[in-house]
């Protein structure tokens, strides 16, 4: 019998507001190592701040963020960006820079975080572009992709350095069933074969319940409910059932 | 008659708000793009210099702009000759005619156009690209990937302008010596050796280098400025074109009365250069 695994994410009273408006308020939430959290909620209720308050993008008000060990929301400069070596983060636009073609687009990281030789770099590329297929495209610019190729790319781009921790904003967004249903494809690999953990902001329920092990459902900036999906579906309140309901 | 006066209270006193709002505002912008010029400075001496990055802004800001430059160079070199004749005639000095266009370029017309057409052109540029990977979250990915966002992208477009301007001011003076040259060619049939060597007659270094070089900090002030609006640009894509026209504007007021201080200043290091 194995003791409990010790958490890849940990959020302690997290607080956050921009102006008058409170997002968040002291939310708390803890991810073992190798599980797959689904953050949902109604629009503007705090999902993708919490995303980029894990990464460092902005800075919490109150409350602390550990991810594998290190506390984000304390971390400057050359810390950060050691702890963020950890951390990869697919956004919902996939962002990938316009003016390189895809594999610059991965390279990038490789030849800037590692001492890795040329050869090296290109077969580590071509491993990535190749594991969500697009091996064949790496010479193309991102504006020559269509939604699910951009995110298949800028999903390979987060796991180039190969994280502890995934992080996730809206995988589905923009994209037709079957195409969302291949990028859920590939982060189910992603944490069956690696054991990366995941933190994944999302809407679609179908797919957060292929993927996910728990939920976590925020409403006006709190934390309202947290568990398996199934335990969620008689929760007490009617907007986590209204969002963990449907399958 | 109270009521009138209170509200000639209201309005003096939301009017002066608006003042006091509007100098915050412009105070505020000064120390803001002040602090911004120091961080660019401070970040061209920490490791790495992005010379791949640099190398690739000046070749987007250089060669891009020589046509521009270039033609814009000729075509004033051709009207400042126009002009210079139909007043130099009047005196019968026609003679100088190759001198008085030398100089012009090389002392005013030449930097300071080079550099508003660098600020039209690289500046607008820079501010809607760096604006624009602000919107699709392109910053925030490089941010991601450990890279420090201000010294990949903004350092090397700074740096680019400040070495790419004062060659293609090089560039400006040479072509408009050749328009000045083609339209006195044109009226008085002036061969070119003889030209030439009447345009660097009592030509001195101090009237070429020191204009040439005070482009330089024209450059630095393009590309910080533009730069600056790109990057804090916090506005969605409607924020794009207002990075590229405020960067143009700013620019563009900010080289005038910068030169204002350069010529000052050139004027007391090389008094020779007085013309």
């Amino acid at each position: 019998m194995t003791g409990p695994t010790p958490a890849a994410v940990v959020l302690d009273g997290v607080s956050k507001c921009f102006g008058n408006k409170q997002v968040l308020s002291g939310v708390s939430l803890s991810v073992p190592r190798g599980e797959a959290v689904c953050l949902l909620g109604r629009s503007g209720t705090g999902k993708s701040v919490t995303l980029r308050l894990m990464i460092g993008l902005i800075k919490p008000d109150a409350g602390d963020i550990f991810i594998s060990g290190y506390n984000i929301s304390r971390l400057e400069g050359k810390e950060l960006s050691r702890a963020r070596c950890k951390i990869g983060f697919l956004f919902q636009s996939a962002a990938l820079f316009d003016s390189y073609t895809l594999y610059d687009n991965l390279a990038l990281p490789l030849r800037r975080l590692t001492e890795k030789t040329n050869s090296e770099v290109k077969e580590i590329v071509d491993r990535a572009l190749g594991q969500v297929g697009l091996a064949g495209d790496k010479q193309k610019l991102p504006g020559a992709l269509s939604g699910g190729m951009r995110k298949r790319a800028g999903l390979a781009r987060a796991l180039v350095l190969e994280p502890d921790v995934l992080l996730v904003d809206e995988p589905s967004s923009g994209l037709d069933r079957i195409t969302a249903s291949e990028i859920d494809d590939l982060l189910l690999e992603q944490k069956t074969l690696h054991q990366t953990t995941m933190v994944i902001v999302t809407h679609d329920v179908h797919g957060a319940r292929r993927v996910g092990d728990r939920f976590a459902v925020l409403d006006k900036g709190n934390l309202i409910a947290l568990g398996k999906p199934e335990e969620l579906e008689n929760h007490e309140n009617e907007t986590v059932r209204n969002l963990v309901g449907a399958k | 008659m109270p009521e009138f006066g209170k509200h000639i209270g209201l309005v003096r006193k939301r009017h002066e708000r608006t003042i006091g709002g509007a100098l915050k505002e412009f105070l505020q912008f000064i120390g803001n793009i002040t602090l911004f010029g120091i961080r660019v400075i401070v970040s061209v001496f920490r490791r790495p210099l992005e010379f791949g990055e640099i190398w690739m802004q000046m070749e987007d800001m250089g060669v891009r702009s020589l046509p521009l430059v270039c033609s814009s160079g000729l075509a004033l070199g051709v009207v400042m000759t126009l002009h210079t004749r139909s007043t130099l005639v009047a005196f019968g000095a026609t003679a100088l005619i190759p001198r008085v266009q030398s100089l012009s370029f090389f002392v005013e017309i030449g930097p300071l156009v080079a550099a508003l057409l660098v600020a039209g052109r690289v500046g607008a540029g820079i501010g809607a690209v760096v604006a624009n990977l602000r919107v699709t979250e392109q910053i925030d990915a490089i941010e991601v990937l450990s890279v420090d966002s201000f010294k990949y992208l903004v350092v090397p477009r700074v740096i680019a302008c400040v070495i790419v301007l004062p060659l293609l001011v090089v560039f400006m003076d040479a072509c408009g010596l050749v328009g000045g040259f083609l339209s006195e060619y044109a009226v008085s049939h002036l061969p070119p050796q003889l030209f030439l060597e009447r345009a660097f007659q009592g030509v001195e270094w101090s009237n070429f280098v020191p204009p040439t070089l005070k482009t330089a900090v024209f450059g630095f002030i393009i590309g910080t400025v533009s730069s600056y609006y790109g990057y804090t640009m916090n506005e969605g894509t409607q924020g794009v074109g207002k990075a590229a026209t405020n960067s143009v504007v700013t620019c563009s007021l900010l080289v005038i009365l910068a030169d204002v201080i350069l010529v000052k200043v050139i004027f007391l290091l090389f008094p020779g250069s007085a013309v």
